[in-house]
């Protein structure tokens, strides 16, 4: 698997899908997308890296361990539902702000760090999976 | 009564806790002096308690508290009544002193914060049994106190006996709390009332219920099992392993009394039937004889008074039985003194023990010279415990022969058993309150200290207790007894006991008992040698059928484990997509239920033939394939098409997820083949192939089958429009899919992305088990290859 082509290839290509990950998680609410598919997309970004160049440049890369990264985004997750209990409303209900960026107001939602943390999860899961069965192949 | 005393209580029940928190670092600062302040906690909660006597003895119940979860009709809530007010005062109070003797007998002890700190908790799980009014919040407190039972027991964990100890009385008393609770939702179930003060009231409803006798059997499981009653009484002399102020306040003086606060609490609900007078009296008999009888047997001090408290809660549980008003005078009498008493007793064996290095009675002798108070106490307590005045069990044991003299047959049977138990409890009480304290001092005993004042406050403070009230009895009667004795019988009852005696019958038994107890006490010895013969003789316990139970147990559980888990990946896969296919396909074929064959659509277009098309040939190929790798890809082929199909029918966000699924299941699938090391191609017999091509058949045949059955049926789209309606209004989102997933049905996605996650760490953890047996295996290749290095990494960063 490790041609030239590819392994030159590689890394814009995964840096490319993460950034369309990131697209994909943010557009979510409105479009088609959201938390679990840009996940997924990321985590094919880093498997595909990890096939292409080995295993220890993509976790070099990812500077924490896969499952760490899973759990934040479940810590991440259930930190939303827990912020609405606050506020004197049922667990999970969305609360929403609208602050203003340079005279742009930008939507902010509890739900929207819910969909990361189902972002982080996702990714961190299935990267850490992917990652763990590629190790015994690159040796 | 107003919110802020509600709201006090609320906190009082609520300090134990937080003083058990505190309890390390306070140790940690004063080291065992931390006691004196520690105790300060549970002496608030007395003095709190005390203020209610008036208010209770007027004749009032109080409750509060708050609704807790109302759509279940669950809440937080308290009732003092004159039982629960008593209970809390004993628990208090006694736990006080309990915590100041244990900073003298655990002084210096590396563990003593951690002890006082499980202490205060159990204080606090036992206040919450006896408070609470609402039946989960009962069954909540009542597990706690098992649980800090176990740790308390437990708490000497490097002694196999204590750790043995520990897991039975967790065992015992756990299984009977399950009882409990399965008996208290009955009640709540017959009657509709969740909550015991409204409970009490409505007895005559639970007594006509068919399920009356299954309630009241279950409630049993958890009060016999808690109070020790024969013959589940084996995990309470077990559980002396404990320190001994762990025995002195849960193992006489409290937490084995919840089982009679049950009864008590349950008796204007239960009593009055056939079933409770026969059964309880019964049991309660049979444990008071057997319990003294298995007390003279022993000579350890400790475990001489845990079968006399066994005995105790026997003759409590037959009192609360026999139903009439002498009788529950009688176990309510009996139970204040015996809390006094024992508590008393079971602190001078501690301090026994702590001071002369043993607690054996027949090595122990002369002590009273160096521990003057503690054999007054001891004494003091003694005659309590004899029923001898001036001592406040005398009250109780008059009250007990007046409820039982009765001449017909069924009481004599109880009375005499009365007179033996009380007998040879008079014997025990007085063995350990003169025979370490009287007579030569043994040689070998060595040097013998003083107690210090942590030490001899507890049980002095109890034994003088055991004889002021009496000599007040009439305080005490109108104070603590008679709302107690009303509580339990559910109607004004006045309690009449004083150190007068009655000329009459029950003074006469009085007597008997007396003399029989002298008589016995004089002849300890031989009785002792001839008790140990009788054991000897029959050899078989319950505490050894309780070992002999969990072995089987143990060994059950292995067999059925290996009997559903196999461990054969392809045996669980089979099994899996059995069932799945039989549910599928047994129910339309019982009911009838197959679908009738669609008409074939019109007006498709072209591609969407063609991506058919694809799909087809990509199942084709994978039957065909002729090795591993192809058929994966082809199978992914199929996926892709599958995912168009959503694509073209107006379902992005599906097809999107569909693609990257496929997508990565190839990727994966591919991986583990070359994990796993699989051959290439697959070369099984025919057999083999064939058993799996109908099993395949069936699944993929049965879901076509029921997902055509299911669309022939009307549409139900109150869902989807809820959904359109709502979605931008309510959610602020446009795509309804994920306004689904993150919004409407958060908590569900929150549950799914957890399982995903612990699903990534199981295989994870799969995969680091193989790596680390074939890297066994392989080392020789690491050191050969070049490779070794990326395997490494893995692992340790695992760890981290």
């Amino acid at each position: 698997m490790r041609t030239l082509i590819f392994r030159t290839v590689a890394p814009y290509l995964t840096s490319l899908m993460v950034l369309f990950s990131l697209f994909v998680l943010l557009r979510g609410h409105n479009a088609p997308g959201g938390g679990f598919i840009g996940g997924l997309i990321a985590a094919s970004a880093f498997a595909i890296y990890g096939i292409a160049c080995g295993v220890s440049p993509v976790r070099r890369a990812l500077r924490f361990h896969p499952m760490s990264i899973a759990g934040v985004g479940l810590l991440m997750a259930a930190i939303a539902g827990i912020v609405s209990l606050f506020d004197g409303v049922p667990f999970m209900t969305g609360l929403w702000i609208y602050p203003k960026f340079f005279g742009v107001e930008v939507p902010l939602a509890t739900v929207m760090l819910f969909d990361t943390g189902v972002y982080l999860v996702v990714t961190g899961t299935i990267t850490s999976i992917a990652l763990a069965l590629e190790e015994r192949e690159s040796s | 009564m107003n919110g802020n005393a509600a709201m006090l209580t609320l906190l009082a029940m609520g300090l134990p806790f937080v003083a058990a928190a505190f309890a390390p670092f306070v140790t940690r600062w004063l080291g065992h002096r931390g006691a004196w302040v520690l105790a300060l906690a549970p002496a608030a909660i007395f003095l709190h308690f005390l203020g209610y006597v008036r208010v209770v003895a007027a004749g009032r119940t109080v409750t509060g508290g708050y609704p807790w979860i109302p759509s279940f009709d669950v809440s937080f809530s308290f009732m003092i009544d004159g039982l629960s007010l008593t209970f809390a005062l004993m628990i208090s109070g006694i736990g006080t002193l309990i915590v100041l003797y244990s900073g003298g007998y655990l002084k210096g002890h590396p563990q003593l914060g951690r002890f006082q700190s499980f202490i205060l908790m159990f204080m606090g799980s036992m206040l919450g049994v006896v408070l609470s009014d609402s039946f989960l919040m009962l069954f909540v407190f009542w597990e706690l106190t098992s649980i800090t039972s176990f740790l308390l027991i437990g708490f000497d964990h490097e002694r196999e006996a204590s750790r043995r100890a520990a897991v039975q009385a967790m065992v015992v008393t756990g299984a009977g709390g399950l009882g409990l609770l399965a008996g208290l939702l009955l009640l709540w179930n017959i009657t509709g009332a969740s909550e015991m003060s409204q409970l009490v009231h409505l007895g005559g409803e639970v007594r006509q219920s068919p399920l009356f006798l299954v309630a009241l059997v279950l409630v049993l499981c958890g009060a016999f099992t808690k109070s020790a009653q024969f013959p589940l009484h084996f995990w309470l002399p077990n559980a002396m392993e404990a320190p001994t102020p762990v025995s002195a306040y849960l193992h006489s003086a409290t937490m084995v009394k919840a089982g009679v606060f049950l009864l008590m609490r349950l008796n204007p609900v239960f009593g009055g039937t056939a079933a409770w007078e026969t059964i309880l009296p019964i049991f309660g008999g049979m444990t008071l004889v057997f319990g003294a009888l298995l007390a003279i047997r022993q000579t350890d001090l400790k475990l001489m008074l845990a079968y006399t408290t066994m005995s105790s809660l026997g003759l409590m549980v037959m009192m609360t039985g026999f139903g009439t008003e002498h009788a529950i005078a009688a176990a309510v009498l009996y139970l204040v003194a015996h809390a006094m008493f024992k508590g008393a007793l079971f602190m001078v064996s501690g301090i026994v023990d702590h001071e002369a290095g043993t607690r054996d009675v027949r090595r122990l002798g002369g002590l009273a010279r160096t521990l003057p108070v503690t054999f007054v106490a001891a004494l003091a307590a003694a005659f309590s415990m004899g029923g001898l005045p001036p001592g406040f069990g005398f009250l109780a044991k008059e009250e007990i022969y007046a409820a039982l003299f009765h001449l017909d047959a069924w009481s004599l049977v109880f009375l005499v058993s009365a007179i033996v138990g009380n007998g040879l409890m008079m014997v025990i009480g007085f063995a350990v309150a003169l025979k370490p304290f009287l007579g030569q001092r043994p040689a070998e005993l060595g040097e013998v200290h003083g107690a210090p004042i942590l030490l001899w406050l507890g049980p002095a403070v109890l034994a003088a207790l055991g004889i002021l009230t009496a000599v007040f009895a009439a305080t005490m009667n109108a104070g603590i007894s008679t709302p107690m004795v009303s509580a339990v019988a559910g109607h004004v009852d006045k309690v009449e006991a004083t150190l007068l005696p009655h000329i009459g019958m029950p003074l006469a038994l009085s007597v008997v008992t007396v003399v029989f107890g002298i008589l016995v006490y004089v002849g300890l010895d031989p009785c002792r040698e001839a008790m140990r013969r009788l054991l000897q003789a029959i050899g078989w316990g319950p505490d050894r059928g309780f070992d002999q139970f969990m072995r089987g147990l143990v060994r059950f559980s292995h067999r059925l484990t290996r009997f559903a888990q196999p461990g054969s990946l392809e045996v669980y896969m089979t099994v899996t997509f059995v069932f799945v296919a039989a549910s599928l396909l047994v129910p339309m074929a019982v009911f009838g239920e197959w679908p009738s064959m669609p008409a074939w659509p019109e007006g498709e277009t072209f591609y969407e033939l063609a991506v058919m098309l694809i799909a087809l040939i990509g199942l084709v190929a994978v039957i065909v394939a002729r090795d591993r790798l192809t058929a994966i890809v082809s199978l992914g082929m199929q996926g892709f098409a599958v995912a168009l199909l959503f694509m073209l029918f107006g379902a992005p966000d599906l097809s999107f997820t569909q693609f990257m699924v496929e997508a990565l299941s190839v990727v994966i699938l591919a991986l583990v083949m070359t994990r796993l090391k699989l051959a290439s191609a697959d070369h099984r017999p025919t057999g083999e192939k064939l058993i799996d091509f109908s099993v395949a058949l069936a699944g993929g045949v049965g879901f076509m089958l029921y997902l055509m059955r299911v669309t022939e049926g009307p549409f139900d789209n109150r869902l989807s429009d809820f959904f359109s309606a709502y979605s931008k209004p309510i959610a602020h989102g446009h795509n309804i899919v994920n306004v689904i997933i993150v919004d409407f049905r958060g908590t569900d996605t929150l549950g799914e992305i957890s399982v995903v996650m612990v699903t990534g760490l199981a295989i994870l953890a799969l995969i680091r088990i193989r790596a680390g047996r074939s890297s066994a295996y392989a080392s020789s290749d690491n050191l050969a290859g070049d490779g070794g290095t990326a395997n490494e990494d893995g692992p340790a960063e695992g760890r981290g």
